[in-house]
This record gives C-alpha cells, sequence and structure tokens, in this order.
C-alpha cells in the first residue's frame, strides 16, 4: 500500500521543490531523446559531430536550439542524464526495502488482470504502443507529466495547463473505456 | 561535479517517492485515470500546491533564487502532445518517469513500455522537420509565459497579476483541491484508501 495522499503529496512536492531551489525543475522526457541519440550514434556515427564550438547533428531535433541535445547524447555524465538514472536506482532501491513487487504483480497488474484476464502477451503489447505514444506525444509536446505537469502547473506556466488540460482530456476517457473493472 | 551529486541524491529521492505514491504503479495510476479511485490524483495536488507554496514563497523571502524557475513555450503541439501522452499514459498505465521506475522495481511491462517509448521518441525525432513546418510549434501567447509576471524571472506574464502572489493563490487552491476532491467519481463501493 502506498503513503497516505497527506504525506506523499508533501513527499513529492519537497522534493519537486528542492530540486528547483538547488538546481532546476525536474523533467524525464527528454531523456529518451538522449538515449536514442547515444543508440543512434552507435549505429551511425556521423549522427552526431564536434563541431568547433560544440556539437551538431544530421538529426533537425538533435541539432536544434545550438545542438544541446547533441552534446547531452555525446556527453551522458550530465545533470538531466544522471538525474534519470539515479531516478530508476532510488525508485528500484525504495521497492526493494518496503519487500519488493510481488511476483504475480511484475508479470501483470491487477487492473489488467482484472479487465483481460491472463494476457501478458497483450499486456506487453499494448504497453508497448503506449510507450510509443507517450514519448511521441511528450516530445511533440516538449515535455512529460513531471516537465510540463508537476513542474509546469508548480511555476504556473501557461504551457503546463495547457499540456493538462489535453493530457487528462484524452486519459479519462481512453482509461474509462479501457479498465471498466477494478481491481 | 556538484551537478552530478545533486543528480544522484535528488534523483534517488524523487525515484523513492515515486515508488512510495504509488506513482509508478499502473494500478493506481488507472485507478485515478478511470475516476474509480482519486487517491493519487490528491497525491499530485496536493505535491503541486506543496511545491508552489514553497518556491514561490522562498523566492518572495530572498531564499530562493529566481533564475532557478524554467517555463516551457505554449505552443498548439503542447495541447496534440498532451491529448498523445494521455492516451497512452491511459492504456499503459505510466508516463515517462513512472514507466523507468516501475521497470527498476521489476515489473516487467514496464520493459516493453520504455521499448515503445524510445521508438515513439526516435518518430519525433525522425518527424520534427514536418512538425515545425506546419507551424504548430510556433509560439502562442509569448510562448515561455507564466500566468501572472514572476519578478525577477524574465518571463511575461499572460496576465498583469504579480507572479509570485498568484503563485501562491494558486498553490493553495491546489491544496484545497486535494482536500475536498471526493475519493472516487465512477463506480460505487468503498474505496480501498492508503492509512493515515
Amino acid at each position: 500500500m502506498p503513503l497516505n495522499w497527506k504525506k506523499g503529496g508533501v513527499l513529492l512536492g519537497v522534493v519537486f521543490f528542492v530540486a528547483v531551489l538547488l538546481v532546476k525543475p525536474i523533467g524525464v522526457s527528454t531523456q529518451f531523446v538522449i538515449l536514442d541519440g547515444m543508440i543512434g550514434d552507435m549505429i551511425n556515427s556521423d549522427l552526431i559531430t564536434k563541431t568547433a564550438d560544440g556539437f551538431t547533428s544530421t538529426n533537425a531535433y538533435m541539432a536544434k536550439s545550438g545542438g544541446k541535445y547533441a552534446e547531452n547524447a555525446a556527453n551522458p555524465l550530465n545533470y538531466s542524464f544522471v538525474f534519470v538514472i539515479a531516478m530508476m536506482l532510488g525508485a528500484g532501491l525504495s521497492a526493494m526495502l518496503r519487500g519488493g513487487v510481488g511476483a504475480d504483480e511484475r508479470r501483470l497488474p491487477a487492473i489488467w488482470y482484472a479487465n483481460y484476464g491472463d494476457t501478458p502477451v497483450k499486456r506487453a503489447l499494448m504497453a508497448f504502443l503506449g510507450g510509443f505514444i507517450v514519448l511521441y506525444g511528450a516530445r511533440l509536446a516538449g515535455g512529460c507529466t513531471s516537465g510540463h505537469m508537476m513542474s509546469g502547473l508548480m511555476q504556473t506556466s501557461l504551457s503546463g495547463y495547457i499540456f493538462t488540460a489535453g493530457a487528462f482530456a484524452a486519459a479519462i476517457p481512453v482509461a474509462m473505456m479501457m479498465y471498466k473493472k477494478e481491481a | 561535479m556538484t551537478s552530478i551529486l545533486l543528480a544522484i541524491v535528488i534523483g534517488m529521492v524523487f525515484g523513492a517517492a515515486l515508488d512510495r505514491t504509488g506513482a509508478s504503479n499502473p494500478n493506481w495510476i488507472v485507478r485515478m485515470l478511470n475516476l474509480t479511485n482519486l487517491h493519487l490524483m490528491k497525491t499530485i495536488l496536493l505535491a503541486i500546491g506543496t511545491g508552489s507554496v514553497l518556491m514561490f514563497g522562498g523566492q518572495m523571502l530572498g531564499l530562493v533564487d529566481v533564475g532557478h524557475m524554467s517555463v516551457k513555450s505554449a505552443y498548439v503541439g503542447v495541447f496534440i502532445g498532451g491529448l498523445m501522452l494521455g492516451t497512452g499514459w491511459a492504456i499503459s498505465g505510466y508516463c515517462p518517469g513512472t514507466g523507468l521506475c516501475a521497470a527498476a522495481s521489476g515489473r516487467k511491462d514496464a520493459l516493453f513500455f520504455i521499448a515503445g517509448g524510445l521508438l515513439g521518441a526516435a518518430a519525433y525525432m525522425v518527424s520534427y522537420p514536418w512538425w515545425k513546418s506546419t507551424g504548430m510549434l510556433d509560439n502562442l501567447a509569448g510562448g515561455k509565459v507564466t500566468l501572472g509576471a514572476v519578478p525577477g524571472a524574465g518571463y511575461d506574464g499572460l496576465t498583469g497579476l504579480p507572479g509570485d502572489v498568484l503563485g501562491i493563490v494558486l498553490g493553495a487552491v491546489f491544496i484545497f483541491v486535494a482536500f475536498v476532491l471526493p475519493e472516487r467519481l465512477a463506480g460505487t463501493g468503498a474505496v480501498v484508501s492508503p492509512a493515515e
């Protein structure tokens, strides 16, 4: 069972605050682009190239804003990338310390089982499809739940409100249609 | 080096917080999105409100560097991308950060989410010039704007209201909504809620 929302909300809010206090607002989805850039550059080393004053890429998206994505993919030991790796480590350790995610849950989330039965292959396909749409949308929007919704709304940014309206306008009807049975 | 150390510490605490609040558990995400249990919604609203009050309050007291704010641009693609993210979020029960955390805590389906995510991000990288050509990435209402003008932040305000005071007021509204939001808006019966 997770933390009660009063404790959990304060904990999460303090983390978002401390990030802005010490460094900058939290964001995650850009790092999928950075990892893609690293993988792409391994396959084709022409993808990211060094210039006189930094980095650039044959991909227009990685080359935009003075090649900052190309630079981060070339030097993954930067704040934002390490942050995301540490986030995974923290989540994994936290899950372990509370006894771990059960074997059934690891295999198939209860809410999926309640609605679609023991269909792990179908779940894997839908998780893959969901992941594709989520990251395509996040990059189009310029941020995700962390950067746009949490950090954005916290800073009263207009883009955060636009993003959040779009995200819930789609998520609520889709979830209500797909997951009719509770678990 | 300091920045890498901060990335490790803040990142680990953030990941642990996502795990402990149930945000990286697709069951809690779906219960929130199909409106049958709004516990995680309350957590998120309280988190945004808490963060906002602390940040703007700290700025007004001169304890928080306004320069650390980082506001993203507003454009039509933000809304379309939001619709897409929302769709995939509901289908999978994961968003980018929580999907990574779920995989790290041993959930197998989250690995497929990440694989799909890497491909989706790559597909956007390839299609970016097209989106750019449509004008849907062009700034709306000034682009990087906050609802009020935050003193010293360097961003324009959408309204003439003082941005720091507005931030505290809106933060309080988020906290208030977290408290008054019912436990569920769809379905019937008692909901499972974590003990206080």
